[in-house]
C-alpha cells in the first residue's frame, strides 16, 4: 500500500467531521514521522476542509512536524520547576552530546516536578537526571 | 508463601527505576503488586511490605531490604508525618488500591456517588455541589455547581462534559496522578456531572506529555462503559500547546481547530463545544464531584478550608524541595507550612529565594510573604495565584532577572496568537528584560537617521525601560483574550520587585511602583 492510501485509510478509521482532524494528525505524524503537504492534501480531502485548513492547525501545535527528520528524539524539560533544579546549566553538556546526531526538543512540563530534571525518550520517562545521566540518555537515544 | 511487595506504577516512580525494581523483587521469587503512588516523590520508588516503607529503592537494596537490613526505611507509611498531616479526599486512595481494579474502586466506597446521584437526580445533585462550595481547581476558581446549573438551564442540545486535563503548568502534577493512581474517580465525576446537566457524552482532554496517563485512562474508559452507560466519554489527546489547557482554545483544539482562544461572552457554558452548553471542568473538580456525592459529603467539604474556598486543595510541592510530592490538605495552609514544615526547605539545602505558586503564570512570592495562607481570595489580594495548586521552590542560586525573562520567553512560545498583547507583547517584554538589566539602551540606526525627527538620540536609561515594562504589564494584563498574556505580567513585576538586585537596578532606585 502506498502512503497516499494508508492515509486515506487512516483518516477513514476515525469518521468525518473536523472534529477528527487532531486524532488523524496524531496517527499519520507517528507513522510517517512528519506531515507534509502532500498529507495535507488527502487529509483535508478526506474531512472536507481547504488545505490551507489542516495546515494552519499541523503549524500551530508543537508535536506536529511539516518535514521528516528521521534523527532521534530527546525531550528536555526546560520549565521552571526542571530550572529550579539545575536543567540550564546540564544543557551545554547536553547539547554537546547531541551535536547533530540527536535531535534536543525543550518541551514545558513533564509532569515529574519534583524529581527533576527530566527528559522523554519515546514514551519512556526519565527522572532525577544529573549532567552525566543526562548525557548517557543523549547518547544511547 | 512468597513475601508481598507493593511497587507504584506512577510515571514518576517509573522514570526513577521502579520498573528495574519490580523485575529484581520477582527475581528472588516475590509476589509483586502494582500500586498507584503515594505522593512521596522523594521517596520513589517507594518499596511496600506490610504496610512499611523503604525509599527511595534501588535494584541493589533489594536483598537488604528483605532480609531486614536496609536503612531505607521510613517505617509505616501512613504514619509518616508527609502522610499524617494530609487531610486526603480527591486522594484518599493514593498508594491503597490498584488503579485499574474496579474491585479495590468498589471495596474503597467508588460508585457510591454515582448511585447515589441516580437516585437523587439533576437538580438535587446541582443543590449538592453548590452546597460544598467546591470551586474550580484549574485555576480561576469558579463556583463548580453554579456552573453546572448556567448549563443545566441553558437552551440546546445535546449538552457536553468536558473534562480538562492539559495540565500544563509546570510544578503541577495532580492531575497526572489523579489520572494514573485512580482515573476511576475521574470517569464517575464526570458521569455525576453529565447526570446533573442532561449530558449523555463526555470529553476528556489529555496532553500528550502524559503517556502512562493516557495508557490508564484509555483502559480505564474500556473498562467502565457499561457501568456509566448511556453516558459516554471519550479520550482525546493535546498536541503540545499549552494555551490548549484555556478552556476556549482546548474547546476549539476538541473541535480539530487551532487551538487559539475565544473572545467570551459567550460562556462555554452557553456556547461551548460546537455551539451548544457545555461544562468544561478541570481533573480534580470532577474528581472531587464522585466524593462529595456521597451521603454527607457536601457538608464535610463545606466545613473544610477557609473563608470562601471550600474543601481541600491537592498542593503539589516540586522544585528544588527537600521533600516534594502531592499534599493534599484544606484551603488556609500557609506557605511557610508548606515550604518548611512539609518540604523539609530546599533539596540542594542552601536558603529558599523564591517560590512561584500557580505555575508559569503565578507570581514569584519572597519569603517575607510566606504567611499568606492558601486561599484563592487571599493569593488574589497579594497579586498572585494559587492557580492549580503547583508550589515550585528556588534556591539563592537562581537568577530572577533569568526567571523574569523566562516568563516572557515561554508566553513568545507558547502564545496563541490571536490577541496582540500576548502575542507582540511578549516578544517585547524579552526586549526590554534585556535592556533593563543591560542598564539602558543607545539608539539604534534607524533611531539616529536624521529622517527620524521625533525619536531620542540619548541613551535610554535604566529607569525608563522599567517605566516601559511597567506600562507594556499594564496592557498585557488589561488588553489580553485569555490568562495567557493576562498573567504573564505576574511572574515579571514580581520577580522586579522583590530581587531588583538581579535586575542589575540599584536599590535606592528601586522598581517604584510596581
Amino acid at each position: 500500500m502506498d502512503k497516499a492510501q494508508r492515509i486515506e485509510e487512516i483518516s477513514a478509521t476515525h469518521g468525518t467531521g473536523q472534529d477528527k482532524l487532531l486524532p488523524i494528525l496524531h496517527d499519520v505524524n507517528r507513522e510517517f514521522g512528519c506531515i507534509d503537504p502532500e498529507a495535507e492534501r488527502i487529509v483535508a480531502a478526506a474531512l472536507n476542509l481547504t488545505r490551507a485548513e489542516v495546515h494552519g492547525v499541523v503549524s500551530f501545535y508543537h508535536d506536529f512536524r511539516s518535514e521528516p527528520d528521521p534523527r532521534p528524539e530527546v525531550q528536555i524539560c526546560r520549565a521552571e520547576a526542571c530550572k529550579a533544579r539545575g536543567v540550564e546549566q546540564m544543557m551545554q553538556g547536553a547539547n554537546e552530546a547531541a551535536g547533530e546526531r540527536v535531535r534536543l526538543k525543550p518541551v514545558y512540563c513533564l509532569g515529574l516536578c519534583a524529581t527533576g530534571p527530566n527528559a522523554r525518550v519515546g514514551d519512556q520517562l526519565h527522572s532525577r537526571l544529573d549532567e552525566a545521566s543526562l548525557k548517557q540518555l543523549i547518547e544511547r537515544s | 508463601m512468597s513475601t508481598l511487595v507493593r511497587i507504584s506504577d506512577d510515571s514518576l516512580a517509573k522514570a526513577c527505576g521502579a520498573e528495574e525494581l519490580v523485575c529484581a523483587f520477582e527475581k528472588v521469587g516475590c509476589t509483586v503488586e502494582r500500586r498507584s503512588s503515594w505522593g512521596m516523590a522523594w521517596l520513589e520508588p517507594l518499596v511496600e511490605i506490610d504496610g512499611v516503607g523503604f525509599g527511595p529503592a534501588t535494584t541493589e537494596d533489594v536483598a537488604a531490604i528483605l532480609d531486614g537490613t536496609n536503612d531505607k526505611s521510613i517505617g509505616p507509611i501512613v504514619k509518616h508525618p508527609f502522610i499524617a498531616a494530609q487531610q486526603r479526599l480527591t486522594f484518599a486512595r493514593a498508594g491503597k488500591t490498584d488503579p485499574l481494579s474496579l474491585n479495590d474502586y468498589e471495596a474503597s466506597g467508588g460508585w457510591a456517588g454515582l448511585a447515589r446521584a441516580q437516585e437523587i437526580g439533576g437538580e438535587q445533585i446541582i443543590e449538592e455541589v453548590i452546597q460544598s462550595g467546591l470551586r474550580g481547581r484549574g485555576g480561576a476558581g469558579f463556583p463548580a455547581g453554579i456552573k453546572w446549573r448556567t448549563v443545566a438551564e441553558a437552551q440546546g442540545a445535546p449538552k457536553f462534559i468536558v473534562c480538562n486535563a492539559d495540565e500544563g503548568d509546570s510544578g503541577t502534577f495532580a492531575d497526572r496522578m489523579l489520572m494514573e493512581g485512580d482515573p476511576f474517580a475521574l470517569i464517575e465525576g464526570m458521569a455525576i456531572a453529565g447526570l446533573a446537566i442532561g449530558a449523555k457524552k463526555g470529553f476528556v482532554y489529555l496532553r500528550s506529555e502524559y503517556p502512562d496517563a493516557i495508557a490508564k485512562m484509555e483502559k480505564a474508559i474500556d473498562l467502565t462503559k457499561a457501568k456509566i452507560s448511556p453516558f459516554e466519554i471519550e479520550l482525546r489527546i493535546g498536541a503540545g500547546s499549552y494555551v490548549c489547557g484555556e478552556e476556549t482554545s482546548l474547546l476549539n483544539s476538541l473541535e480539530g481547530k487551532r487551538g487559539e482562544v475565544r473572545a467570551k461572552p459567550p460562556l462555554p457554558a452557553i456556547e461551548g463545544l460546537f455551539g451548544k452548553p457545555t461544562v468544561v471542568n478541570n481533573v480534580l473538580t470532577l474528581a472531587a464531584v464522585s466524593h462529595i456525592l456521597v451521603k454527607g459529603g457536601a457538608a464535610l467539604y463545606d466545613s473544610l478550608g477557609s473563608g470562601r474556598s471550600k474543601g481541600t486543595m491537592p498542593i503539589q510541592l516540586a522544585g528544588n524541595i527537600k521533600h516534594g510530592g502531592l499534599f493534599e490538605a484544606p484551603f488556609g495552609i500557609t506557605l511557610r507550612q508548606l515550604v518548611y514544615d512539609v518540604g523539609g526547605g530546599t533539596a540542594s539545602g542552601r536558603p529558599v529565594k523564591a517560590v512561584q505558586v500557580g505555575g508559569p503564570l503565578g507570581a514569584y512570592i519572597h519569603p517575607d510573604q510566606f504567611d499568606i495562607p492558601f486561599d484563592y481570595e487571599a493569593y488574589a489580594a497579594a497579586d498572585s495565584l494559587t492557580g492549580h495548586g503547583g508550589v515550585v521552590v528556588f534556591d539563592d542560586t537562581v537568577d530572577m532577572g533569568a526567571m523574569a525573562r523566562f516568563a516572557f520567553e515561554f508566553c513568545t512560545v507558547e502564545s496563541c496568537g490571536k490577541c496582540t498583547p500576548c502575542r507582540i507583547g511578549s516578544v517585547r517584554g524579552v526586549e526590554i528584560v534585556d535592556r533593563i538589566r543591560a542598564g539602558g539602551r543607545e539608539p539604534d540606526r534607524l533611531e539616529l537617521a536624521p529622517q527620524m525627527h521625533n525619536t531620542t538620540k540619548e541613551h535610554r536609561d535604566q529607569a525608563q525601560q522599567i517605566q516601559l515594562l511597567d506600562d507594556l504589564c499594564e496592557v498585557l494584563r488589561d488588553g489580553s483574550l485569555c490568562a495567557l498574556g493576562g498573567f504573564t505580567p505576574y511572574p515579571v513585576l514580581s520577580a522586579i520587585k522583590h530581587w531588583p538586585e538581579d535586575f542589575g537596578i540599584e536599590a535606592a532606585e528601586g522598581a517604584n511602583g510596581l
